[in-house]
């Protein structure tokens, strides 16, 4: 395929990348061709786009509408529940995980383009909060602040996947 | 389509082709797969495209798989298959 990712350079984000998902209650799938297969993936996103996008997905290489599929992406997590394995199946479920089965099939959740335009707000007004709510979207973590962390503390994903869930 | 997509040559089951991404490991599979079973195909790396190319190719593709996820296979004009079911994969060319 694309020779222009060293070893070196895959087995640092492939570890980096398990022990953040440990960190943050995630699992990263045991099966390690399969997964180096995907970390190589990312890795050359990265370089093409400037952001580690789903390597399973269509990259546009515009990072607003690419925002949603930049790994870990909006859909990881009703993956998981669902189907016990995101699209891709670089996360999987404990199960999964522990019992060392092949990532499943998974259908695309992602909405279609035309659905992706129209851009519906999610928050809730909930009047006089003395701080905003907001959410991250791609793991659900709320916190009550002026402004959404830099990164989320639970999926570290950046700022910019946060969305005012109450105001 | 103006695009023209990889030929691999092999033992003729119709017209067999296959969207693709070239990051994607099911996308990989799916083509091992297509290897192994000697069939010929044809193939295209939509990620590698111009986005002028990309927007054609999309726009054919997603008249059969109007989710326009990778890969998607379609197998003689009307049998699709989407996501790497290599087992539906392996009946559909053994039959
Ligand atoms: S979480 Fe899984 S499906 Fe989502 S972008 Fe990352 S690898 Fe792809």
């Amino acid at each position: 395929m694309t020779p222009d990712v060293s070893e070196n350079l895959l087995d640092k984000r492939h570890n980096e990348l398990i022990q953040e998902a440990k960190k943050s209650g995630y699992n990263l799938n045991p099966d390690t061709v399969f997964t180096r297969g995907l970390v190589e993936g990312l890795l050359i996103n990265a370089n093409r786009y400037g952001y580690e996008s789903c390597p399973c997905r269509l990259s546009l290489g515009d990072k607003e509408s690419d925002l949603d599929i930049i790994c870990p992406c909006d859909y990881r997590d009703d993956d998981l529940s669902e189907y016990g394995a995101c699209f891709c199946g670089l996360y999987v479920s404990d199960t999964i995980a522990s019992e060392n089965l092949p990532a499943p099939v998974v259908p695309e959740r992602r909405p279609l383009a035309s659905e992706r335009m129209k851009k519906s707000s999610s928050s809730v007004p909930a009047g006089g909060l003395p701080f905003p709510v907001y959410r991250c979207k791609v793991c659900g973590y709320l916190c009550a602040r002026n402004n959404p962390p830099e990164k989320c503390p639970i999926c570290k994903a950046e700022k910019e996947r946060f969305e005012i869930f109450l105001r | 389509m103006a695009i023209t997509p990889v030929h691999v040559e092999g033992i003729d089951k119709g017209s067999i082709m296959l969207y693709a991404l070239s990051t994607c490991i099911h996308c990989k599979q799916t083509r091992k797969l297509l290897d192994e079973l000697k069939v010929a195909y044809d193939y295209l790396y939509v990620d590698q495209l111009s986005r002028s190319e990309m927007d054609e190719v999309l726009k054919e593709m997603e008249k059969v798989n109007p989710r326009g996820s990778f890969p998607t296979l379609v197998i003689n004009n009307n049998k699709v298959i989407v996501g790497s079911r290599l087992d539906e994969i392996r009946e559909a060319l053994l039959s």
